[in-house]
C-alpha cells in the first residue's frame, strides 16, 4: 500500500511536464477552435454595423465595424417582405408544431400499447416510410393535387408526423410503468384519459425536446415553400431570406418575379444578423434540451 | 376458428376502441402524405401528364431508366454524389470525434463548457443563412475569396470555380456540423470509467496512451455505428445546400443526383424521366442503408431494426 502511493507519487512528478504541455497545447488549440467557429458570426455583425462605403473598400479581417453606420438597419427593416416572413414563420410554426405535437403522440402512444392487435402491422408500416419514399415529384403532385399550392397548409400538413421524432416519443412513452397505466385502466379510465392524465405529464422533457425540433425543423425549412408557395405575400421567412441573399443578384438575368434592385453587402449581413441572432440569443436556454434530444436520438436511432 | 377470430377482434374493440379512433388521422397522414407519393413514383415508367393523370399516361417501361444511364448526365452526377459523400466520410465524420476527445482532455468545466456552447452554434443558424453567409465570404470581394484569389491568381467568385466547390462545401459544413455531432462523443466519453484513467496512472501511462488505450477503445462502438450510418447515407447527401450554392458554371462539380433530379423536374418539367433518377437513387440508398445495417449488426450488435 505504502509502496503503491510512493510510486504513484513519483510518476505524477515524472509525467507532469509532458501533461502540462499538452494541456496548454490543447487549451490554446481549443481557444483557436472556439474562434474560428464564432468568428464567422462576429464579422457579419461586424459588417452589418460597418458603413457601406468603406466597407467596400475594406478587405481582410474585420475586428469592429469598418466604420460604424445603422444605414444597413435601415434599410433592411424597410424591407417590408422581411417582416411579411418574419410573421409567416411564426405563424406556420405555431400552427405546424401544434398540429405535429398532436399528431406524433397519437401515433407514438397506438403504438406503444402492447395490447394493440394491429401493433407490430402500424409499427411496420410507419417504420418503412422512413427508409424509402416516393421521391420529390411524386410529392410535389400529392400536395398539388390536395389543391395545397399556394396554401400555407402545404407547408403544415406534409411534414406533420416526422418519422424519427415518433420513434423518440414512442420509447419515452414505453419506458412509462405498466403498472401505472394497468391501475389507470383497472380504474376505468379509457385510452384518452390515460394519455393525457398519465403519459404525457410524465414524458414533459421528452415533449419539449419534440416541441423545439418541430419548431427548428419548420423555422429552417425553405424547399417547400419554393414547391409550392407562388404568392410573396406568403413567403415564410427562410424563402425570403433566399431571394435576398442567394438569388438577388442573378434576378435580373433571371427575369420575373421580382424587379429588386442590387442588395449591398452590409445590408444582406444586417439581414442575417436580424433573422438569426433571436435565435442564438434564445439557443442558450434551451440547448439543454437540444442536447438532450440529439442523446434519445442517438441511443435509438 | 373463425368464432374465436371474430370474438378475438370484438374483445380488441371493445377494449381498444379508443386506439383505432386515434389512429383515424395518423393513418390518413401516412396514407395521403407517405403511401400515395410511393403509388406516384409510378410515373418513373411512365410517359406522364399531369394533364392524363398517373393511371392514364401510357407506359414506357424503363425507358426513362436506359435514357438516364446512357446520357452524360449519369457520370457527372453519379460521381459528384460519391466524391462529396466521401470526401465528407474522410474529413467531416472524424472532426467532431477529435474535438470531442480533445475537448474531453479539458479539466476547467467552465472552459469546457463554453467552447462546448459556442461549438454548437453554427448548428442553429439555418441552411439559408449559412449558403447566404457562405456566398457573400467567397464572393470575389470576400473574406475568403479574396485571400484565396490573391493566392491562386484566379479572379471572381470562389462559386465559379469548379474545383473550388467540393472545400468550400466539406468546410463549412464541419464549421456547422462539428460541435453538434461532438455531442454524441462526448457523452460516450463521460460513461469511461474513471478507475480504467486512475489504473493507467497507476502504471505510469501517459496521456497519448491513456487516449490511445483507454478512450478510443471505450468509444469504439459509437464510432462504429455512426460511421455505419454515415456510409448507409452515401447516395442521400443533403441537396438543400448544394440547391442553393451552385450555379450552372460550376455543374460538372457540384450536380448532385438529387440536384439533378430537383431541375429535370422543375425547370424542365420532364416528370417521369426526373422520378426515374430519383427513384434510382432511393433504391440504391434503400440497399445501401440495408448492407450497413447488417455490418452494423455484425460489428456491434445493434442496428436501425
Amino acid at each position: 500500500m505504502k509502496v503503491n502511493l510512493i510510486k504513484r507519487n513519483g510518476n505524477k512528478i515524472k509525467k507532469s511536464r509532458g501533461a502540462a504541455i499538452f494541456d496548454a497545447v490543447n487549451i490554446l488549440l481549443m481557444i483557436a477552435i472556439s474562434m474560428c467557429m464564432l468568428y464567422p458570426i462576429l464579422y457579419v455583425v461586424f459588417a452589418s454595423f460597418s458603413d457601406p462605403t468603406e466597407f467596400t473598400k475594406h478587405s481582410g479581417l474585420l475586428m469592429k465595424p469598418a466604420g460604424f453606420s445603422l444605414e444597413s438597419y435601415k434599410l433592411a427593416f424597410e424591407n417590408p417582405m422581411l417582416f411579411r416572413g418574419y410573421l409567416n414563420t411564426i405563424i406556420i410554426i405555431l400552427a405546424s408544431v401544434t398540429l405535429s405535437m398532436i399528431l406524433t403522440s397519437l401515433c407514438a402512444y397506438v403504438i406503444s400499447r402492447k395490447d394493440f392487435k394491429l401493433k407490430k402491422f402500424c409499427t411496420i408500416a410507419i417504420v418503412v416510410t422512413m427508409f424509402f419514399n416516393g421521391g420529390m415529384i411524386p410529392f410535389y403532385f400529392t400536395v398539388r393535387d390536395l389543391g395545397l399550392e399556394n396554401s400555407m397548409w402545404a407547408l403544415i400538413l406534409p411534414t406533420a408526423i416526422n418519422t424519427f421524432n415518433m420513434i423518440i416519443l414512442r420509447t419515452s412513452f414505453e419506458s412509462v410503468p405498466d403498472a401505472l397505466i394497468e391501475a389507470a385502466r383497472i380504474d376505468g379510465a379509457g385510452h384518452w384519459t390515460v394519455l393525457f392524465r398519465v403519459i404525457l405529464p410524465l414524458s414533459k422533457a421528452t415533449l419539449a425536446v419534440l416541441v423545439l425540433y418541430y419548431a427548428v425543423a419548420n423555422w429552417n425549412s425553405w424547399f417547400n415553400a419554393m414547391l409550392f408557395i407562388n404568392d410573396r405575400e406568403k413567403y415564410p421567412l427562410q424563402l425570403v431570406l433566399r431571394e435576398i441573399l442567394i438569388t438577388s443578384d442573378t434576378s435580373s438575368m433571371t427575369a420575373g418575379e421580382s424587379d429588386q434592385e442590387f442588395i449591398g453587402e452590409t445590408i444582406k449581413h444586417a439581414i442575417i444578423v436580424i433573422s438569426t441572432v433571436p435565435i442564438l440569443c434564445i439557443y442558450p436556454f434551451l440547448q439543454k434540451y437540444f442536447a438532450k434530444g440529439a442523446m434519445v436520438g442517438s441511443v435509438k436511432g | 376458428m373463425k368464432n374465436t377470430f371474430f370474438s378475438g377482434w370484438k374483445k380488441e374493440l371493445t377494449q381498444n376502441g379508443a386506439l383505432y379512433i386515434m389512429m383515424i388521422p395518423v393513418v390518413a397522414f401516412f396514407i395521403i402524405f407517405c403511401y400515395k407519393p410511393m403509388y406516384g413514383a409510378l410515373i418513373a415508367f411512365k410517359d406522364y401528364s399531369p394533364r392524363l393523370g398517373i393511371l392514364e399516361s401510357p407506359w414506357v417501361g424503363f425507358e426513362h431508366f436506359q435514357s438516364f444511364f446512357s446520357s452524360p448526365d449519369f457520370g457527372r452526377t453519379l460521381k459528384n454524389t460519391l466524391t462529396i459523400s466521401l470526401t465528407s466520410l474522410i474529413f467531416s465524420f472524424p472532426a467532431p470525434i477529435l474535438f470531442a476527445l480533445l475537448l474531453n482532455e479539458i479539466k476547467d468545466g467552465l472552459f469546457k463548457k463554453t467552447v462546448q456552447t459556442v461549438s454548437y452554434m453554427p448548428h442553429f443558424i439555418s441552411t439559408v443563412v449559412i449558403c447566404g453567409m457562405i456566398k457573400s465570404f467567397v464572393g470575389s470581394e470576400g473574406i475568403i475569396g479574396s485571400l484565396v484569389n490573391s493566392i491562386t491568381g484566379n479572379t471572381g467568385s470562389l462559386l465559379m470555380q469548379p474545383d473550388k466547390f467540393v472545400p468550400i462545401y466539406i468546410i463549412s459544413g464541419i464549421w456547422q456540423g462539428m460541435g453538434w455531432s461532438a455531442i454524441v462523443y462526448l457523452a460516450a466519453l463521460s460513461g469511461v470509467d474513471p478507475q480504467l484513467y486512475e489504473a493507467a496512472d497507476i502504471d505510469g501511462a501517459g496521456k497519448f496512451l491513456k487516449i490511445f488505450k483507454i478512450t478510443l477503445p471505450s468509444i469504439m462502438p459509437t464510432i462504429i455505428t455512426m460511421l455505419i450510418l454515415q456510409v448507409g447515407r452515401i447516395m442521400s447527401l443533403g441537396y438543400e445546400k448544394v440547391i442553393l450554392l451552385y450555379n450552372p458554371l460550376i455543374y460538372e462539380t457540384s450536380d448532385i443526383i438529387s440536384s439533378y433530379t430537383y431541375r429535370m423536374a422543375f425547370e424542365t418539367r420532364n416528370w417521369g424521366y426526373s422520378t426515374a433518377v430519383g427513384l434510382f437513387n432511393s433504391v440504391v440508398n434503400l440497399i445501401l442503408l440495408i448492407i450497413s445495417n447488417k455490418m452494423s449488426k455484425k460489428f456491434t450488435n445493434s442496428g436501425l431494426w
